[in-house]
């Protein structure tokens, strides 16, 4: 028995919003669970409902064990870091980190003893008499986790918690979360609908879109062998080129170029999507790219261009690598690495 | 540094307005402090005199009222008794109640709320009969319970202290449960310390209310024993000369200025706090 179980979980608003669809899932302990979709798709829906913060309309939820539909919130023993950290603004960050353990029962001695080893792990020691208006978004994101870690609980859930830090301060805590849950060993749901985000912390990756589960998996999994177009576009930064074309006894005809022995039985019109990375320039490569711009990053450069009738056609080159705008390249995919999608239902089918 | 125009007019505005204020307290209190005799012939006075011993004094320990019975002293402290007890108690109620129709999502809790909000034009004078009625059935008359009772419900705190918890972000009360708190502890550890500015101004106009009030305990006691100071004001301190009950006006005055004492020390004492309610709510 796994340790979070999602069995057949609905949820339809009272306003009749169908939010999360029969989604079942298995969580295991001590596992970083990411949720990750575009805005609205039921992420934020899904935790609340393991939380217990929403009513769950259809299923069962398991956590250790136990079944918690019904279950208070103040009695499931979960831990969750809200986006705007809903810190208690009137306590200072100890009372912040020990408001949950007094209600709980426990000695002075043992909250301060908790509160004292949780901010030191997590850098805040010296704020702990400040009020959380007088700290900065980073320490106050510190202080939410603080408050999750400090109760030891079952699960922690976190709801976009970096999505209110700037650009650097983000991938700092990303890290930094990513390393405390290694330690603390805490089983972890993370919602996010940030892709980088997603393949950097995640143990297994839920993709999710319009309430329903497309493909769970671990990030490179889903990066290596996506299941639908939506998956394929979702996962991959740039993002895959999505190029239409016609499949036909395992040929495949698209904006001026053929593959020959597709892996696939499937005839009809099609869409082939190949990833910037996945292709490199050779002499008489397959597809002809005129280029319209170059994005150079340092590291790499993408060169954006036109083949045929497609626009913006991605590619993903080193940045030692020179190409000048208006020059014509000609590339092959890389090791078969491309993947084909039935254009009526987005499906993979090679 | 050039002082601007704007400057010396809003200087000289705040000024007239601090005199319009002040002015009037200042003859209370100067007239307090000559004898009757003056003031009747010749009107308020502007200067000290040196009657202020002697008139405090008797206004604080001579025996007023029909029967020669209440002291002024009692009556401040009566009134004191009634306008503690009506704030108290409205402050906690209406808070109280105000949690439950923001926080409980039961039925019929905005026609509830519009209920209470509808009573605000239906004042105790409007009720007063009725509510003589079940005061005096329940015989609750000539005490502190009748004098309070009838006040404590108070739809304007009840929409202030809604209105406040209303800007309250859900995740407060959301992470304040997963941390294990009950409604009872989110109202005590987080609703009412968060509310504490609102409390100290409501506290405030509250005790103010209740202290001024006249029609409700003149009909309320017929004991003396039970006087407050806005009745006192108009029955004691008075003199019968040839058959006609002239006022004592110089102990009047006194009597006056003894009588904002209390509200004033309410308003002292709780300004920190109530003047950053009036101004901004901490969050
Ligand atoms: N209280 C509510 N009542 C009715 N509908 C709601 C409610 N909360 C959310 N919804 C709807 O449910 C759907 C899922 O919302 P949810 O908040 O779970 O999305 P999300 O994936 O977290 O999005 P985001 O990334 O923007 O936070 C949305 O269509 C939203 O409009
Ligand atoms: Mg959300």
């Amino acid at each position: 028995m796994s340790f979070l179980e999602l069995n057949k979980v609905t949820k339809i608003y009272p306003n009749g919003t169908k939010a999360v669809h029969e989604t079942s899932m298995n969580v295991e302990n001590g596992e970083f669970m990411v949720f990750v979709g575009p805005s609205g798709c039921g992420k934020s829906t899904l935790l609340r409902m393991i939380a217990g913060l929403e009513d769950i309309t259809e299923g069962y939820i398991n956590l250790d064990g136990i079944l918690i539909n019904k279950v208070d919130p103040s009695e499931r023993d979960v831990a969750m870091v809200f986006q705007n950290y809903a810190l208690y603004p009137h306590m200072n960050v100890y009372n912040n980190l020990a408001y949950g353990l007094k209600n709980r029962g426990i000695s002075k001695e043992d909250i301060e003893k908790k509160v004292n080893e949780a901010a030191k792990l997590l850098q805040i020691s010296e704020y702990l008499q400040r009020k959380p208006s007088m700290l900065s978004g980073g320490q106050r994101q510190r202080v939410a986790m603080g408050r999750a870690i400090v109760r030891n609980p079952k699960i922690f859930l976190f709801d976009e918690p970096l999505s209110n830090l700037d650009a650097k301060l983000r991938i700092q805590m990303r890290l930094e979360i990513k390393k405390l849950q290694q330690k603390v060993g805490v089983t972890s749901i993370f919602v996010t609908h940030d892709q980088v985000e997603a393949m950097t912390l995640a143990d297994r990756l839920a993709v999710i879109n319009n309430g329903l589960i497309e493909q769970l998996g671990t990030p490179i999994e889903i990066y290596n062998n996506p299941k639908s177009m939506f998956v394929a576009g979702f996962i991959g930064s740039p993002q895959m080129n999505f190029l239409e074309g016609e499949l036909k006894n395992k040929t495949l005809t698209s904006e001026g170029f053929e593959i020959n022995n597709v892996t696939s039985d499937f005839n009809g019109p099609v869409i082939l999507g190949i990833r910037p990375e996945h292709m490199s320039q050779t002499d008489k490569g397959l597809i002809n790219l005129s280029v319209d711009l170059v994005e150079q990053l340092g590291s790499d450069n993408l060169i954006y261009g036109e083949i045929k009738n497609k626009k913006d056609f991605c590619f993903r080159c080193p940045g030692s690598q020179i190409i000048k705008k208006g020059s014509k390249l000609s590339l092959n995919i890389n090791d078969n690495n491309y993947y084909v999608f039935d254009k009526s239902n987005g499906n993979r089918v090679n | 540094m050039k002082i601007k125009f704007s400057q010396i007019l809003a200087h000289i505005v705040l000024i007239l307005g601090v005199l319009l204020m002040v002015i009037p307290i200042w003859l209370s209190f100067a007239s307090s402090t000559h004898d009757t005799i003056t003031i009747l012939k010749e009107g308020m006075q502007f200067g000290l005199g040196d009657q202020l011993t002697r008139n405090y004094n008797e206004v604080l320990n001579e025996k007023g009222g029909w029967s020669e019975e209440v002291t002024a002293a009692k009556m401040f402290i009566n009134s004191f008794i009634m306008a503690l007890g009506i704030a108290t108690l409205k402050v906690i109620i209406s808070a109280m109640s105000a949690y439950a129709l923001v926080y409980f999502r039961f039925k019929f809790a905005v026609p509830i709320f519009w209920l209470i909000f509808i009573t605000l034009l239906v004042p105790l004078e409007v009720r007063i009969f009725p509510s003589y009625k079940i005061v005096s059935d329940l015989g609750l008359t000539n005490s502190y319970t009748g004098l309070v009772l009838p006040l404590v419900a108070s739809a304007t705190a009840t929409f202030f202290f809604r209105q406040f918890y209303k800007t309250i972000p859900d995740e407060l009360l959301e992470s304040a449960k997963l941390d294990g708190a009950n409604s009872w502890r989110f109202f005590i550890d987080f609703l009412v310390p968060l509310s504490k500015t609102m409390i100290a101004a409501m506290f405030i106009f509250m005790f103010v209310y209740g202290y001024s009030q006249y029609l409700w305990p003149l009909i309320m006691t017929t004991s003396e024993e039970y006087w407050t100071v806005v009745m006192g004001m108009k029955i004691i301190f008075t003199e019968s000369y040839e058959g006609v009950a002239l006022p004592r006006t110089a102990e009047r005055f006194a009597y006056i200025i003894l009588s904002m004492i209390p509200p004033v020390l309410v308003v002292v004492f709780l300004q920190k706090w109530f003047i950053k309610g009036l101004i901004q709510t901490e969050k």
